[in-house]
């Protein structure tokens, strides 16, 4: 490597590690806020899944006189029946003003209509754009129509009927998603958080060492002294990369522990997340970092001030996620015509991976060689841009 | 030596230069004279090539600064306007980085960097984070910082813009040191006493065009005056 790029880069990555909004947007928020976030995001995930299957839930049953076998059913199937409501009107009231997600009623006319073997009504008050999930809902009228079922079974028994009759036709679940394959969406978000970080990484520097340097009159004496500006920008681009690696790295690894101490086996995931499979990951993106830093340094330089480069790098912050965003919409899988596209193929290369399937080499290749040849790109662009008098004008 | 002919440079619809020639030899300073917008910073500007000019060329040590502006920005040591020094660097850092991009080794850049500190009065701060610098020692560590690979020619744009009187008279003291040692040095000034205290040639820049060249002796003698201000109120006034 050249010299002067070599000079360049090192200044640069002293004098940002000992910048406080450097050090911040590399050592604390990728590193510590994506993993943080994740780990949230799965316990409150499996706290609202655990909680809605299997805690006993109260349920006001209006009329509980008219239909004691009903109640005694929900009883011994974790339903607590209160009795705090006294008619449909005031049922209505409650699940209006939010008390309760859903109230019972049982009619007087039930039990006549009941012993006739008739149509015997029981009517559920509920709203289902207030409640969470409707779990509550779901689960009382599963009950309420397993003891329907339950009666259908024992009346045609009594008439010496085969109540297979009321089934014709059995539904046998043969779920092929493995427990890795089901916790592939949660852990798709793994890959936007991953950019993310490696974009936060260098985002400090590429404003700092571009428009920050202009706004302090530093760029004008570094222009005069004899070395191409080519070398300049790419120093500094050098630079930045370093500290996107140490983001991605430290990302990386507190995804590892943080994914070590998640409790995915909870929720009927597990999680092949160690030591080799970070490496991997860290290898798949390891080209979205000379990219990431040519699109950052090249946007920061075209801007007039810290400002004006925080606002526009902002917004180059989503652009990557963009593919990401679709390929979830779309539920799309990986191919080789998707893989010379940058961000997209580094996800699904690493959903694969997560997925505990091989990793293909073809694919790996093909991403890889887009992604830097992308990269090339923009740092000529960038150099370009720099090259040009405009530069110090503001 | 510094030659400048004919140089003219148009940003937009503004014509900054229409046509400038002189020459800076060297072991002299020459100033370069001019109210507020005149073109003197845009004629530096174009000597250390961040600038290219429209038309004309100019020369340092007969190296053209279009033609090969790395090798004329090597000859060069260079104060431009507000320089900015890194702020999170100390003296010593800020000075020693620029002398690695002059292509010095650590080795040879040590030493020199010491000289130059104890040369402009800098130890005491030479440790200290360039953030907390008054602007006075901005300006002693920017020109420590052009001085470091020792270069043959000086450009000067306002260097005493900011300076207390202290810091102006041993800026002058250090200008006078550097041209003994036969440097070329060419500064800007808008201000005359500066100019009559230090300048051994004279360029008034107006407009855009020189309107006047020649030591303070040879202008005095060919405007019949005495005072350098009442020459050059009198050349800008006429254009």
């Amino acid at each position: 490597m050249n010299s002067t790029i070599l000079t360049v880069c090192r200044k640069e990555v002293i004098e940002n590690s000992r910048d406080r909004r450097t050090l911040f947007s590399t050592l604390l928020f990728g590193p510590l806020f994506g993993p943080a976030l994740f780990a949230i995001m799965i316990n409150v995930m499996i706290s609202q899944a655990l909680s809605g299957a299997e805690e006993d839930i109260t349920l006001p049953i209006v009329g509980q006189e008219h239909a004691p076998n009903l109640v005694a059913f929900l009883r011994r199937r974790g339903v607590e029946a209160s009795a705090d409501l006294e008619s449909l009107e005031e049922a209505t009231a409650a699940v209006r003003e939010g008390e309760h997600e859903i109230v019972l009623v049982i009619s007087p006319e039930f039990p006549a209509n009941f012993r006739a073997g008739g149509d015997a009504r029981v009517t559920l008050v509920f709203d289902p754009s207030q409640t969470r999930l409707n779990l509550s809902t779901r689960r009382v009228r599963g009950l309420l129509n397993a003891y329907s079922r339950q009666l259908a079974f024992m009346r045609l028994q009594a008439r010496g009927i085969s109540p297979l009759l009321l089934r014709p036709i059995t539904i046998d679940e043969f779920d092929l998603s493995t427990a890795t394959g089901r916790s592939v969406i949660l852990l798709g978000m793994l890959t936007y958080l991953l950019l993310f970080a490696t974009l936060m990484g260098g985002f400090h520097l590429a404003i700092d060492s571009t428009a920050g340097e202009r706004e302090r009159g530093s760029l004008e004496p570094l222009l005069t002294t004899p070395v191409a500006r080519a070398d300049l920008l790419l120093g500094k681009m050098a630079a930045t990369m370093c500290y996107m690696m140490l983001s991605l790295t430290l990302t990386v690894a507190g995804f590892t522990v943080a994914l070590y101490f998640a409790p995915l086996e909870q929720m009927g995931m597990s999680s092949n997340f160690g030591p080799l499979v970070a490496l991997k990951i860290i290898l798949i993106l390891t080209p979205f970092v000379p990219l990431g830093a040519a699109l950052m340094t090249l946007v920061a330089s075209f801007t007039k001030s810290y400002k004006e480069a925080q606002t526009y790098l902002g917004l180059v912050l989503l652009v990557p996620t963009l593919p990401l965003i679709i390929a979830t919409f779309l539920n799309i899988r990986p191919d080789l015509s998707l893989m010379w596209i940058p961000s997209l193929s580094q996800h699904l290369l690493i959903i694969e991976l997560i997925k505990a399937e091989p990793l293909n080499l073809g694919y790996l290749g093909v991403s890889t060689t887009s992604t830097l040849l992308f990269g090339a790109l923009l740092a000529w662009l960038a150099i370009r841009l720099y090259d040009r008098e405009r530069l110090l004008r503001q | 030596m510094i030659r400048v002919d004919t140089v003219a440079k148009r940003f937009g619809a503004v014509e900054a230069l229409k046509d400038v020639s002189f020459t800076a030899r060297n072991g002299r300073i020459t100033g370069l004279l001019g109210p507020n917008g005149a073109g003197k910073s845009t004629c530096l500007r174009i000597l250390y090539t961040v600038l290219a000019p429209d038309s004309g060329t100019a020369t340092i040590d007969g190296i053209d600064v279009v033609a090969d502006p790395i090798a004329a920005r090597r000859k060069l040591g260079v104060l431009p306007h507000n320089a900015g020094l890194y702020p999170h660097l100390n003296a010593r850092e800020n000075i020693a980085y620029f002398g690695e991009l002059q292509g010095l080794s650590r080795r040879e850049i040590e030493p020199r960097v010491e000289a130059l500190l104890v040369r402009l009065g800098l130890t005491e701060i030479a440790d200290r984070r360039a953030k907390t610098f008054s602007q006075g020692e901005r300006t002693k560590v920017a020109l420590a910082r052009a001085l470091v690979h020792e270069p043959s020619h000086l450009l000067l744009d306002e260097p005493s813009n900011g300076l207390d009187v202290m810091a102006t008279r041993s800026l002058r003291q250090w200008l006078r040191e550097l041209k003994a040692e036969g440097r070329c040095i060419i500064l800007s000034s808008h201000i005359m006493q500066e100019v009559t205290a230090l300048c051994d040639d004279i360029v008034i820049i107006a407009h855009g065009r020189v309107v006047a060249l020649g030591t303070p002796g040879e202008l005095q003698q060919r405007f019949g005056q005495t005072s350098l201000e009442d020459i050059f109120v009198q050349t800008v006034a006429q254009t």
